[in-house]
Formats: C-alpha cells, structure tokens, sequence
C-alpha cells in the first residue's frame, strides 16, 4: 500500500496551497550532541527514583548524574548528563517538569559554565614507571593521594573531557580502578539558577 | 443497627422483577450506609438510620488514629463513595469505617474492579474517585485500573496499606514495594509511615489529582500509622499550595501565542477543530461550540472527546483515527489548518506522523507543556486549559459569515453523506437473519434518548459505540482510549451510575472483556446499582480475530472464544436477563433492561465474523485506510 498522501484519492490537494507539505515529523537536528541539565528538586523521599524512572521509561540514555544539597533548605540540585538531539532534550526537561517534586530545569549546554568532575584513579606504578606517572599527573594537574610498593591513586578534576584526555594517558600503565563523581557545573557570572527560582 | 434488607441475591432479583412495572426514576438514590444490600430501603428509612448510626458512634468514646484522620479528610473532601477490598493490613480502617456513613462504601468483589469504578465515578461525576486495597495482591490489583486513570488524565486517589513499619523492606507477608511499582504510572505517590502525615498528604494528594493536568495519585500507609493515635490538623487549601512549589499549572494560554493563533485561524481556508478529553476535563464545551460557531469551523472528536460537541449540532463533524470515519480523516488530511484542543496526537489518531496532515499548519493547546511537540511538530503551541484557551482565541478571532465557507463546508458535507451511506453502517441486517452490533449500539443510544452514560469496555464494541451510538451530551461517553483496558465497562459503569445517578447507566461489553471482571455482577446486585449491561458476544476476541484476518492472513490462534450462558450466568446473580438473537428483538430487550429497577444484563448474540470499517492498519497513515471486506494487497 502506498504510503503518498494523496492514495485512495482521498485527500485532494487545497488548490490555493502552493507550497510542499511541510514534514510533520518531529523538527530534532537529529544529531545527537551532549547535553547538561541542572535539576533543582525538592528533597522528599524518592525523588532520586522519581528523576531516574523517568529517564528510563521516556529511552533517554543518563551519562552522568551527580545529586547534592544547595544551600537552601529542601533543595537538592542535580547535574544530569545525557546525548540527545535538541528536540529530544527538550522533551526530556518538560517530561521532568510533570513530575511534582522538580522545581526547575535548566539546560546549561549552550551557556558559560564552569564545569569541574572528580575522579579517583588507581593506576599500576613501580619504582620503574612512578616517576613518569606523577609527571603525567602534574600536568593535567592532578594529585597523588596514595602511593604503594605496586600502585598510586591519581586524583583528577577538570571537564569530563580533560578527565577522559588523563585517564587515557594512564591506560598504557594499567587502570585496576577507576571511579568519577560526574559533571557538576555552575553558570559562570553572578546570575543564579537557586535565586531564579520562585519559591 | 439493622438495615431492611440482607444481600441476597435472591431477594434483589425479586424485588427488581417486582418494581419491573414502576417507573425507573421513582427509586430512592440517596446516599446509602456502607451495609451492602440495602437497595430497596426507601430513603426516609436510609435517612433515619443513618441518623441513628451518626449518633451511637459518634458518642463512642475512643481515641482518634490514623484511619480516623484518613476518612476526616476523605470526606472534608467530598468524598461520598469508597470503592474498597478489605485485607489484613487495613483492618484497622475498616474497623472505624462504620463511624463514617457519610461515606458510602462499596465492597467490590475485585480490587481491579474498585479502581475502574473509582475511576468511572471520576469521568461522569468530575470528581474524584476513591478506591482502596490491601498491601501485596489487594495493591498490585488496583495497578491496572490505577494505569488507566494515569493514560486517560482521570482525577484518582488510591489507598492502600502497607505492612508495619518494622516489616517494610523485610519481604514480610504480603508486602511488596507497591510505591515502587506505581511510581511510573501515577501523577505522584506516597508512603506514610507516621499517623501525623496523613491529612497533610491526603489533602495534597486530592489536589494534585484534580488540578492542571488530572491523574491518579497513590497513597501507600503503613499499618502502624493507620493504628497510631495522632492529633494532626487538616491544612488549609494555602497550606497545601505552599507545600508544591513545583507544581503551578499554567491555565491562561500566552496572548502572544493567542494572537498568532488567531492569525492562523484568519488565514486557512480548510480549518478543521480537534477536540480532545482536554475540552471535557476542563469543562470548556461551551467555549468550544462558542469559537466554533464564530469561526464556522467543523469539529472534529478524538475517542475521549465524544461528548465535547452534540453530535447533532451543525459543525459536529465526527470521530476520528485508526477506526473513525472516513471522512474525518479525508478532512484531516486535505486540511490548511488544524486547531487542536486538549489532544496529544495519540498514535491511533496520526497513524503514520510522516503522512498525518501533509497541508495541515497545526496550532496545540494543551495545559500539558510535554505533550506539545511529542508526537507531531506543531507551527503554534499553546501551553494553557482548553476553557481559558478557547475563551481567550474566541475573543481574538473575527467572525465568519458561512458564505464564505459555503464551498468548503459543501465538500465536507458531500464526504459525509457518502462515508455514512457505506454498506456496513447501521443496516442490522448484516448477513441474512444474524444481528449487527452497529445496529444494536444505536437502538442503544435512540431508546435512551442519547441521554444515559454509556461506558465502553475495549475492542470492537468500543469502536462501535464510538461510531453509531451518537453522543449529545457532555462526559456521557466513557472509555478506555489510552490504556486499551479490557474488562472496564462493567465496573467503570457501577462507578459512573454513582457519579451520575441522574442517568441511566449502559455498559458496553464483548464477550471477552466482560469476562475479564464478570465477577462485579454481585456488587451490582448486592449494592443495587442500577448499571444496564449489554454484552455484544460474537463468540470471538473480535478486534484479535479482525487484525488475524485482515493482517495475520486469516491465522485465527486463541481469538475464538466460548463462553457461558450469559442468561444463566447474570441470573445466579440475581439479575434479570434477556437474550437477543434477531434485528426484531433488539428495541423489546433494551426496553425490557431499561424497565427493570436495578441491574439488568442483555446477551445479544451477533454475528461471529463482522468487522469495524474503515481500520487504519498500525504503522500506516489516515489515508490508507481499509474499507471492505477483505484485505487490499500490502
């Protein structure tokens, strides 16, 4: 059967409709990009389920997902990675807004952020490699925290990238545990997504 | 205490044959006690032992706990009917619920079948539903009728119990994490641990459901806290908003999208109005008709939008989607405009979204934000409630003399009049001697008036009804749409005959759907509640074995279906029965149902193999649609 609009010759054209239908399918770059959401929800029982629940029953993928208090009573903020198109994303913030408990979301990808992750790496280092290792890690400037006869731990933080550029690097020695906090990001300038919100 | 009459079945059958002559409207439908079984009490008698029962419990000296807290605040609320099961870990509710006649309870004999009536109460009354189960099997049995309140936007609350807080987590005896379960599928949900939590969340919980967009909403009460003794107040309406600071529904659609909206709406020249359960929800049928009838636009209807226009009205212009009419379809896809209300472009409305409306600019109001831009990309979104939306743009928009649409409004017309005159629509006499639902479902709707509340269950029959019942009032139609949930009509409909006592009340069955909750029959009878059903039975999984033929190439696995003697089976019940097999027996059973005081079931025996036409197929576009019989070549 023909999927043209016009089979069965149940659908004439509108004579005074000049231009080509306009596609009804969803406008999304389809391009999937990474996107960073800050979550302000209220801090009642769940409301970590509730946020996770929805992004997996709606197929939206989490990268990352770090929670914290603010400084306001009852409100707990939460940095939330994820690839999507624009579109996608932006159903993903709306979808978030139906639940009761979130109070705001706000999209920060486009904006100026300062975008700080820790991470805690335990890499293979003896005697004959650990010099190298610190050097590595002073330039990305990283820490030792821990040092044994057969391993250091590395603590890292930077952008997700930086830490992905670091933890590469350190794959050729030998990574035995690798642990990060996710992307926790902050508008740069005075503005203030807590002030923004009317409570 | 005694009440005049015990829940005999018996009995309720005799009486109804008894008071069959009587006028139906003459009974007594007052609220009644929660004694089951007082049905033929004449409402002085109800009155005054009500009276009584007020004054012996409440000069009861006893402490107040959590259940008392829980049914204070359920009536502060208005809520007048308790669908309800009862279970180990809500005994102690029932223990005082004999404290509380102002509620009416109900002792339905499944906890699925409590939370449709809950949920048929909500769509004919617009108020909130009530319904309540035990922890574990009571709670996971509330879950498909909690889900289709969620799909359908019904205004809910479900209740359960939970085991003692020192049980939770311990996968003690009928426990299960029934919060985790309806996390996804409800507006919001709680556990209560502490007695002092339950008028604050009760409260919350009854705003939530009936406010912005309606949903059902679960609250989840652990034993201890429906024991404990508490003190804690009702809050104030103020309190309860303050206490949602991320809940704030936008009503007032934006005037800058209004204007643009209005603009549009002065451009097209082949304007077509999509309403959807959104008019209904938000009481806005009167503003729908005002901007129609301004704007000479034709009105469309999604499943749940029957009812937002009187069919009989001019630009009433019919149902649309997967089984709708041709010719709403036709018009949707030749359409220059689109004004969609209080709609969410459901998949079995676009079918295909790549082919749906290829002429069509569409402007979207809805007073959910996420269901704009979901499905299908629209030119002017407008986030606000059908009521403040249609008032604002009819305001905005000039006025439209018909002239001016005569050649269009022609068109339309000429569609009509031949999708309507298709061979399979209302003839009753669909292969020699054997009976057509399409003609039962109108007699249906002709003998009473087009003024009862007719509740669908799911599949052939629901799109029957929709189609060939017609519909002239609002919120008379009752449906599954979102959920598809067999086995709704018949305790959807014992919900509704409570919400809107006013009416008579049908049920719409198949055969198969009304086996699914057959055992509500009981409440029916034993509560007296005057739901008239009418079971289309084809001996079929009819709307399975229609797709087999048409798209499984005629592979018919499990969509044969036996069943019983419908006659005998509403009979043990209690309830009178008649059976149709003939077009010229229809309009004597319905009349025979309708005069019965009570319950009352018709066993119409139709024909096995009879189709809804025009079928979109799933994944194809509102202009492929299936006509006749027989499946055209994929």
């Amino acid at each position: 059967m023909s999927t043209d609009p016009t089979a069965n010759g149940n659908d004439p054209h509108p004579a005074h409709v000049t231009t080509p239908p306009p596609s009804r399918s969803l406008p999304g770059s389809g391009e999937a990009h990474r996107h960073i959401l800050v979550v302000l929800v209220l801090d009642r029982p769940g409301v970590l389920n509730r946020v996770a629940s929805l992004m997996r029953a709606r197929s939206f993928n989490i990268d990352s997902l770090a929670v914290s208090r603010t400084d306001k009573e009852h409100i707990s903020r939460m940095t939330l990675t994820l690839h999507g198109d624009d579109v996608a994303v932006e159903q993903a913030a709306k979808q978030l807004y139906r639940l009761v408990d979130v109070l705001k979301v706000q999209d920060v990808t486009e904006d100026q952020v300062v975008e700080h992750e820790l991470a805690l790496v335990k890499v293979r280092a003896s005697d004959g490699n650990r010099a190298e290792v610190i050097k590595i890690v002073e330039l990305y400037k990283g820490s030792i925290v821990d040092i044994s006869a057969e391993s250091v731990i590395v603590e890292a933080h930077g952008t997700e990238a930086e830490i992905d550029a670091l933890v590469a690097l350190l794959r050729s020695y030998g990574i035995k545990e690798l642990v990060r906090t996710g992307a926790t990001v902050m508008l740069r300038g005075a503005g203030s997504i807590e002030e923004a919100l009317k409570l | 205490m005694t009440m005049t009459r015990g829940d005999d079945p018996a009995s309720v059958a005799g009486s109804a044959t008894a008071d069959a002559a009587g006028p139906a409207q003459a009974r007594p439908r007052d609220r009644r006690s929660h004694v089951p079984g007082d049905g033929s009490a004449t409402a002085a008698a109800v009155e005054q032992a009500r009276k009584a029962m007020l004054h012996e419990v409440r000069s009861r000296k006893r402490t107040r706990i959590g259940a008392d807290a829980l049914m204070e605040a359920l009536i502060a609320q208005g809520t007048d009917v308790l669908w309800s099961y009862p279970g180990g870990v809500i005994l102690p509710i029932y223990d005082i619920l004999g404290d509380y006649p102002e509620i009416r309870h109900i002792l339905v004999r499944h906890e699925q079948g409590g939370a449709h009536a809950a949920d048929g109460y909500a769509r004919a009354s617009g108020k909130v539903g009530v319904c309540m189960g035990t922890s574990g099997p009571g709670a996971t049995n509330l879950v498909t009728g909690i889900a289709t309140a969620q799909l359908d936007s019904v205004p809910m609350v479900a209740i359960t119990g939970n085991v003692p807080n020192a049980l939770i987590g311990k996968d003690a005896f009928q426990e299960i994490d029934i919060t985790g379960i309806t996390l996804p599928m409800t507006k919001h949900n709680y556990l209560v641990r502490n007695a002092d939590d339950i008028p604050h969340v009760v409260a919350e919980a009854f705003y939530l459901a009936s406010h912005g967009r309606p949903g059902p909403v679960h609250i989840d009460i652990t034993k201890d806290a429906l024991q404990q003794e508490t003190t804690a107040e009702h809050p104030s309406l103020d309190d309860v908003i303050a206490g949602l600071p991320g809940f704030r529904p936008t009503l007032e659609g934006h005037p800058k999208q209004l204007k643009l909206a209005a603009k549009e709406v002065a451009a097209a020249q082949r304007p077509l109005i999509l309403a959807g359960h959104g008019v209904l929800i938000a009481d806005a049928v009167d503003e729908l008709k005002a901007f129609a009838e301004k704007t000479q636009i034709p009105v469309a209807w999604t499943l749940l939008g029957i009812g937002a226009m009187d069919e009989e009205h001019p630009l009433a212009y019919g149902y649309m989607g997967m089984h709708g009419w041709k010719h709403v379809n036709r018009a949707i896809q030749s359409a220059d405009l689109l004004i969609a209300i209080g709609m969410r472009f459901d998949d079995r409305v676009t079918g295909s979204v790549r082919t749906y409306a290829p002429y069509a600019r569409i402007i979207h109001a809805d007073i959910d934000p996420a269901e704009i831009g979901k499905n299908v990309a629209v030119e002017v979104p407008i986030v606000g409630d059908a009521k403040h939306v249609l008032g604002g743009l009819t305001r905005l928009v000039h006025e439209v003399d018909p002239a001016t649409r005569a050649d269009y409004v022609a068109e339309l017309a000429e569609w009509r009049a031949d999708s309507e005159g298709s061979s399979w629509h209302g003839s009753g006499a669909w292969k020699d001697g054997l009976l057509s639902a399409d003609f039962v479902v109108e007699r249906i709707g002709e003998l009473t008036n087009h003024t009862a509340t007719y509740v669908a269950d799911v599949g052939q029959n629901q799109m029957w009804l929709a189609r060939y019942t017609k519909f002239r009032r609002p919120n008379s139609h009752v449906s599954s749409g979102g959920l598809g949930t067999m086995g709704f009509a018949v305790p959807a409909a014992m919900g509704a005959a409570l919400g809107n006592p006013d009416v008579e009340t049908w049920a719409i069955a198949g055969d198969g759907g009304f086996q699914m909750t057959s055992q509500e029959l009981m409440t029916l009878a034993a509560d007296h509640i005057p739901v008239k059903i009418a079971v289309l039975d084809n001996h079929k999984l009819g709307m399975i074995r229609q797709w087999q033929e048409i798209i499984y190439a005629g592979n018919y696995h499990s969509s044969h279906l036996p069943g019983p003697d419908f006659v005998k089976l509403a009979e043990a019940y209690g309830i009178p029965a008649f059976r149709a097999t003939k077009t010229d027996e229809v309009d004597a059973v319905i009349r025979a149902a309708q005069a019965v005081d009570g319950p009352a079931l018709i066993w119409f025996e139709i024909a096995e193999e009879q189709n809804v036409f025009p079928m979109m197929p799933a994944g194809k576009g509102l202009s492929d649609l299936i006509e006749t019989w027989g499946a055209p070549e994929e």
